[in-house]
């Protein structure tokens, strides 16, 4: 291998991009393929294409933005419950999204509690519905990934670097211009890049939160060409629309966040000697904390009532949607470990995209799309649960990028040249250096995988027949027959069971480190 | 070792008993498929007679079915299709994909039935749902004109949400746009679906959302609770009416046409009311369960011809989005 200057062999992780492109690629063509001349692009869908750029641009700056002080806040701070916090603020992204929505209205809704607290004072309740609504909700999905991705910046920056900077006394500004300042240069596009993407392809907490039809975006009108039109050319070219908008996303966020890492360190526990003042970092944990927590309680407080009579049926869903998060963690795995070693390298721009393009396609694409590739080989339906796990795996490729590759990278800075003189190349470093050294990346990347998976209704409901239900379907289905208390209860089970795969799987990855 | 032997050779046989019995796909929503509709009931009560298995396959709501039909076409595996309604019955003629049906009887519907290719199974009345100690509004006018606030459902995603969007039209033609205009201020927000809308008013996020009239019915029976009422509007009140239809391809004729017999039949239409929680196409001998008297019976029934509501649909939902999109 002449003229290779680093140790991963980058085929693996090509293959590995090549088929996720291809799954997403391959799903849209399918339906254009299928499709007859229809409606072309209209007013109305100008309308939706500007309120989804607006509402995505804008979630995605306040979530990281918010993100900065929170996450700062928790790197420069130890106090008991804090790897608590950490694992719960996990938590509202892993939740269906219709009981998401009712949980956030219970507290920010009409009658929601704060409404009714304001109540109290002789206020008039708050009002939700709007733009402000669809960022709010947004913001309270999306601020604890940011957080999360963000905090791991910071504790990737060798200990030895703020060894050296408190030694020279640096105070809390160089300490910001010097050290955290080029880590959030490296961090942060990415992070905006996954939050835009994200939002844009969101749909039914758009319509809700926004207060009616002036929230509409993309998704929902690709939904309707689906459903109600049955226009599949409409479909294709707006759901190519929401790929060419995240793919130039992706695009841009991989030219800004190129940057050198810290260097090699020795791998040592992280202590921190600066730390400003600890009142400032004590708000901005609380208000987070508050504002991603009090939803979370209403989801509880409502779910304890109907989980003592929950249908066992719904138990059973439980066991197939572990199962299934369990598949989807390991597909997940298997891809992005080589595209994340691959990326490391520096020179395979095109594994960067094609990883984001995930969170782009929209699960009814790829359902519609994959049913159409499919059906003529073998009955869609006996495959409900692989295909489900799959596309799980598709969609959480995104974030699970996000968390391995700004530590591959620094791992393949640091030892790739030690490895090369010792002739540690290829499978080699990979399952010796790489793999040991990211261990609580992969722990945290496994961890949010399985959870995602568990909480997403994904393409299940493309492929679902009576007997294959997955726990998140069973919700909406007690939901549709009036049950809400008992939906209610079995959101609480999934809620628990989520967090318990994601802190187990995360906890594993960094049982040794401190956290 | 020896027991995985035995299961799996009891797993090859009861394939096989299975295999030699015909099958018959009906593709339908689904909550009709889900433990808590009439799915599981209607499949052990057809299978006792028909001698055959009968496999029900749920896609989401009525227009998803509809499209994952247009999506498979003439091969689809789809014996019968169950859970079109009215608005969906231009499209899914359109297609040519349905066959004419031999069921003769006398339905209890308050509208002329004589459709040749798709069979009523069961039906409702659109209607705000209230709390009963809430004052409600008497129609469309007087909603507008007070503080009553709202949820409805969005047309272009959900089915009664497109049901709602025809019920103005139907009452108020020309004038819809003006409704619209009205209720803007009274709506608090327009849901994906059915279920968010009803999760959110149990909530107390609005006084009224829109369902159906059987609605109050389910928590009488259920919950034994009569706390909630459906408002009874004098414009009247716009129906759905759910439809089955035998697919042209299917490779069981007769099969197909003993289940769309045996869906109007004593058996099945006595399984709707408290699992679908809607009216029955043929009120059953033993009339309706207890709980059904006290619901509110609309004096006039509305609903649009099928190519009529294809042909309004596009305008009115212009309409619609031109009012609230302000």
């Amino acid at each position: 291998m002449a003229g290779r200057t680093q140790p991963v062999n980058p085929f693996p992780g090509i293959a590995s991009a090549a088929v996720v492109a291809a799954l997403i690629l391959g799903t849209l063509a399918a339906i254009a393929l299928r499709a007859e001349a229809g409606q072309g692009f209209g007013p109305a869908d100008w309308a939706a294409l500007r309120f989804t750029l607006t509402q995505a641009v804008l979630s995605a700056l306040i979530s990281a933005g918010l993100a900065i002080p929170v996450a700062r806040a928790l790197a420069r701070r130890r106090f008991p419950g804090r790897s608590v916090l950490i694992a719960l603020l996990g938590a509202p992204f892993i939740l269906p999204v219709i009981v998401a929505i009712i949980g956030l209205l219970q507290v920010f809704g009409r009658a929601g509690w704060i409404s009714d607290a304001f109540g109290l004072f002789g206020l008039p309740p708050i009002r939700i519905y709007g733009l402000h609504g669809v960022v709010l909700a947004h913001v309270f999905f999306n601020l604890p990934l940011a957080t999360r991705l963000i905090l791991q910046g910071w504790q990737e920056v060798p200990s030895e670097r703020f060894r050296l900077a408190a030694q020279l006394g640096c105070d809390e500004r160089s300490m910001f211009r010097l050290i955290e300042l080029p880590m959030l240069a490296r961090i942060l596009p990415g992070v905006l890049a996954v939050i835009f993407a994200i939002c844009l392809t969101s749909f039914a907490v758009a319509l809700t939160l926004g207060g009616g039809p002036r929230a509409t975006t993309i998704e929902l009108a690709i939904y309707q060409a689906f459903t109600y039109d049955f226009d599949l050319s409409r479909a294709a070219m707006l759901s190519a629309l929401q790929l060419v908008l995240t793919t130039a996303a992706a695009y841009a966020a991989l030219k800004l966040s190129r940057g050198d890492g810290f260097g090699a360190g020795l791998d040592r526990a992280i202590r921190r000697w600066d730390g400003g003042k600890p009142i400032v970092d004590t708000i901005w944990i609380a208000i987070a904390s508050v504002f991603l927590l009090l939803p979370l309680m209403s989801v509880v407080i409502s779910g304890l009532v109907g989980l003592a009579s929950l249908p066992v049926v719904v138990v059973q869903a439980a066991m197939t949607s572990l199962a299934v998060a369990a598949l989807s963690t390991f597909v997940l795995l298997l891809m992005a470990l080589p595209m994340a070693a691959t990326i490391a390298t520096g020179r395979y721009g095109f594994v960067d995209v094609s990883g984001i393009l995930g969170l782009a396609a929209s699960p009814l694409v790829i359902g519609t799309g994959l049913f159409i590739v499919l059906r003529p080989l073998v009955d869609p339906t006996s495959l409900a649960l692989p295909v489900t796990a799959l596309v799980n795996a598709v969609m959480a490729l995104p974030f699970a990028l996000r968390i391995l590759v700004p530590a591959a990278r620094d791992v393949v800075q640091r030892h790739g040249r030690l490895a090369l003189s010792l002739n540690m190349e290829g499978r080699v470093f990979f399952s010796r250096i790489l793999i040991p050294r990211m261990r609580p990346q992969i722990g945290f990347a496994a961890g949010l995988a399985a959870a995602l998976s568990m909480g997403d209704l994904g393409v299940i409901t493309f492929f679902a027949n009576a007997e294959t239900a997955t726990l998140p379907l069973q919700i909406y289905r007690l939901m549709g027959a009036y049950q809400m208390q008992a939906a209610a209860g079995g959101a609480l089970l999934l809620l628990v069971l989520s967090m318990t795969v994601f802190w187990l799987l995360d906890r594993g990855g960094r049982w040794h480190a401190e956290a | 070792m020896k027991h995985l032997l035995f299961a799996a050779g009891l797993l090859c046989a009861t394939s096989a008993i299975a295999a030699d019995k015909p099958q018959l796909t009906v593709y339908t929503y689904d909550s009709f498929v889900s433990d808590w509709g009439p799915g599981p009931q209607v499949k052990e009560a057809f299978e006792a007679v028909c001698n055959c298995e009968l496999n029900l396959v749920g896609i989401e709501d009525g227009a998803a079915l509809l499209s994952r039909i247009r999506l498979e076409g003439e091969n689809s595996d789809a014996d019968i299709v169950l859970g079109l309604d009215t608005n969906l019955i231009a499209a899914a003629k359109e297609t040519g994909l349905f066959a004419p049906h031999s069921v003769r009887t006398e339905y209890a519907l308050p509208i002329e039935w004589n459709d040749e290719t798709f069979v009523p199974y069961d039906w409702g009345y659109f209607a705000f749902v209230h709390n009963k100690d809430a004052e409600a509004p008497g129609n469309f006018r007087e909603l507008a004109e007070s503080d009553t606030k709202i949820l409805i459902q969005d047309p272009r995603s959900s089915t009664p949400g497109l049901g709602l969007l025809l019920w103005v039209k139907a009452v108020y033609g020309d004038e819809a746009s003006a409704i619209w205009e009205g209720l803007s201020d009274n709506i608090v927000t327009v849901t994906k679906g059915w279920s968010e809308a009803y999760g959110l008013f149990l909530e107390g996020e609005a006084d009224m959302v829109l369902s159906y009239t059987t609605s109050p019915a389910y928590h009488l029976i259920a919950e034994d609770d009569a706390s909630k009422a459906a408002a009874a509007f004098d414009e009247g009140h716009y129906m759905q009416v759910e439809v089955a239809a035998k697919m042209a391809g299917t490779d069981q004729p007769e099969l197909a046409d003993q289940f769309l017999e045996f869906m109007t039949s004593d058996v099945f239409q006595s399984i709707i009311p408290t699992t679908n929680w809607m009216y029955p196409a043929i009120t059953p001998e033993g009339g309706l369960p207890k709980g059904f008297e006290t619901l509110h019976t609309p004096e006039k029934s509305l609903l649009l011809g099928a190519d009529e509501a294809a042909k309004v649909r596009e305008e009115a939902l212009a309409e619609w989005l031109g009012a609230l999109s302000q």
